[in-house]
């Protein structure tokens, strides 16, 4: 066991837990006033939930053993119940299951905030009209049969890595392909808000949103950085192409902003540096920050280019989980199949003289948006058929803080 | 007694309070407010969303006088919330019935 490795890894399991809070931020600014703590709830009942689903069964499907069908890695097995294997090897002593520098707890709680914050990044698209009880069963479920398997074809030594030979440093196709395709399936079967198109609505407080996004960047130096597993050179690299290619992103998200609509917002800014971060996720140990520059510009210009487009489907994913990190988690896994470099992280891409690279990576984003979309749409109908998924129309048009939390965000007076 | 209501642009604010206390008045209420007249809404952005907003912010002062004072009142609101562009606001003269000190019980001028 190496104690700077580990030092680091408890380090950014923290930072990455932060995220979460950042999350609820950026999307509690950009709600009505009246869905406010309801959105803030919908993030921060995944830090609830998803511990427990993840220490139970979670954390073995993902990352303890690989069950095959023919050579075909699927999933763990559930030796790691409960992480009762833990114990037996005297919790947190050396990691047995890959062989790193550190503690089988201290990996169990780092991919647990990744486990955490990917239900909660579908947050965004349900916004102001999702019920809470369904929201929590959902994400519950949803954090064993689509984050686990998919978090181990990617990194518990399943398919996608063994067979189809992509790579994924830090989350673009397990945190944020599989989020924004959940959302996207999500949306479909609940449906968009009351007035949609029809009325006004507008951020209630946007410095929340900046506040959310700048935690969130913060964040992301544990999220990709710390996803190197060891405090070493491979992780300051991330840390560097993770800098550059959200500020670069912010940068090109205002510059469309001015160009099309003749101003730079904040929010414009915030979204870019999100999308900047998701889009270098994938490829933040496999890039140099010169082609961090390129990923960066790809993220700012294509997300904010997925928006407008947004407006000619009928779908309404309020707070932009698919033109953020959906689309922003495709150009990332893509491009790290051009500009990766063998250099830096052991895998060379395209423009490196392995053109096979990039189709692996496209096969991979394929299976990552199919299996994610499809298994959360057959979720959402059945808790549509049974439970329910929406609040009643005279419940949203109060507010869902009042009609689901008995409380208000604001209030007035003393 | 009058009652004058006055709606102003916020920026004017406090050039009008000190106009207000230069001519005596012995008090004044203000509070945020939206509002549309002559003056067009503008246009808010979100994410490549553009909205037309109708309502404009303002303030609305409130300013409880004697009728001899009124005259001067209604000209130091008038020429100092003045910029000569559209939307500089309008002022309103009511009629007022009664006034009560609510912790004295004093009425009518004695309680302005």
């Amino acid at each position: 066991m190496d104690t700077g490795d580990t030092a680091w890894m408890l380090t950014s399991s923290a930072l990455v837990l932060l995220m979460t809070p950042g999350l609820a931020l950026f999307y509690g600014g950009m709600v009505r006033a009246k869905n406010l703590l309801a959105m803030l709830m919908k993030n921060y009942v995944a830090m609830g939930v998803v511990t427990v689903t993840w220490i139970l069964v979670g954390y073995s499907l993902a990352f303890s053993g690989d069950w095959k069908l023919g050579d075909w890695g699927i999933l763990g097995d559930l030796k790691l119940f409960g992480l009762g294997e833990f114990n037996d090897r005297q919790l947190g002593t050396d990691n047995a299951v890959f062989g790193l520098t550190i503690p089988d707890a201290a990996h169990m709680v780092f991919q647990m905030m990744f486990a955490i914050i990917t239900p909660a990044l579908i947050a965004g698209a349900v916004a102001e009209r999702m019920k809470f009880s369904a929201w929590v069963w959902f994400i519950g479920i949803w954090s064993i049969i689509v984050y686990a398997p998919l978090a181990h074809w990617v990194w518990g030594g399943g398919f996608i890595f063994s067979q189809i030979k992509a790579v994924d440093y830090a989350g673009g196709l397990v945190v944020h392909i599989n989020a924004g395709a959940a959302a996207l399936a999500l949306v479909l079967v609940l449906g968009p808000r009351t007035g949609w198109k029809q009325t006004i609505i507008r951020p209630n407080a946007l410095p929340l949103t900046v506040l959310g996004a700048g935690l969130l960047w913060f964040g992301w130096f544990g999220f990709n950085a710390g996803s190197a597993l060891a405090a070493n050179g491979a992780a300051a690299n991330a840390f560097v192409t993770t800098q550059v290619a959200a500020a670069v992103a912010a940068m090109a998200w205002v510059i469309s902003e001015q160009v099309v609509h003749g101003r730079p917002t904040t929010l414009g800014f915030a979204s870019g540096a999100v999308a900047g971060l998701v889009a270098i996720t994938p490829a933040a140990g496999f890039v140099s920050p010169l082609w961090a520059v390129v990923i960066g510009i790809a993220a700012g210009v294509l997300c904010f280019t997925a928006l407008r487009i947004k407006v000619a489907f009928n779908f309404d994913d309020s707070l932009d989980v698919v033109a953020v990190h959906l689309v922003g988690g495709i150009v990332g896994a893509l491009l790290l199949g051009l500009f990766a470099d063998k250099a830096i992280g052991g895998v060379d891409g395209l423009f490196f003289g392995a053109p096979e690279q990039f189709l692996r990576q496209l096969a991979s984003v394929a299976v990552a948006f199919g299996y994610s979309f499809v298994v959360s749409y057959v979720l959402a109908r059945i808790l549509s058929r049974t439970i329910g998924l929406r609040v009643s129309e005279n419940e949203e048009r109060q507010g869902l803080d009042i009609t689901q939390h008995h409380e208000q965000a604001w209030v007035l007076g003393e | 007694m009058k009652l004058i209501i006055a709606y102003i642009n916020p920026f004017k604010l406090d050039e009008v309070r000190d106009a207000l206390r230069e001519t005596g008045v012995s008090g004044m209420s203000a509070g945020q407010i939206q509002g549309f007249g002559r003056q067009a809404g503008h246009t808010e952005t979100y994410r490549g969303a553009e909205y037309e907003v109708d309502f404009v912010p303002k303030v609305r002062i409130e300013v409880l006088v004697d009728d001899a004072l009124a005259p001067a009142v209604i000209s130091a609101i008038e020429t100092r919330a003045r910029t000569d562009s559209i939307g500089d606001g309008k002022i309103a003269v009511l009629a007022v019935e009664d006034v009560i000190r609510i912790r004295t019980g004093e009425r009518g001028k004695d309680a302005i």
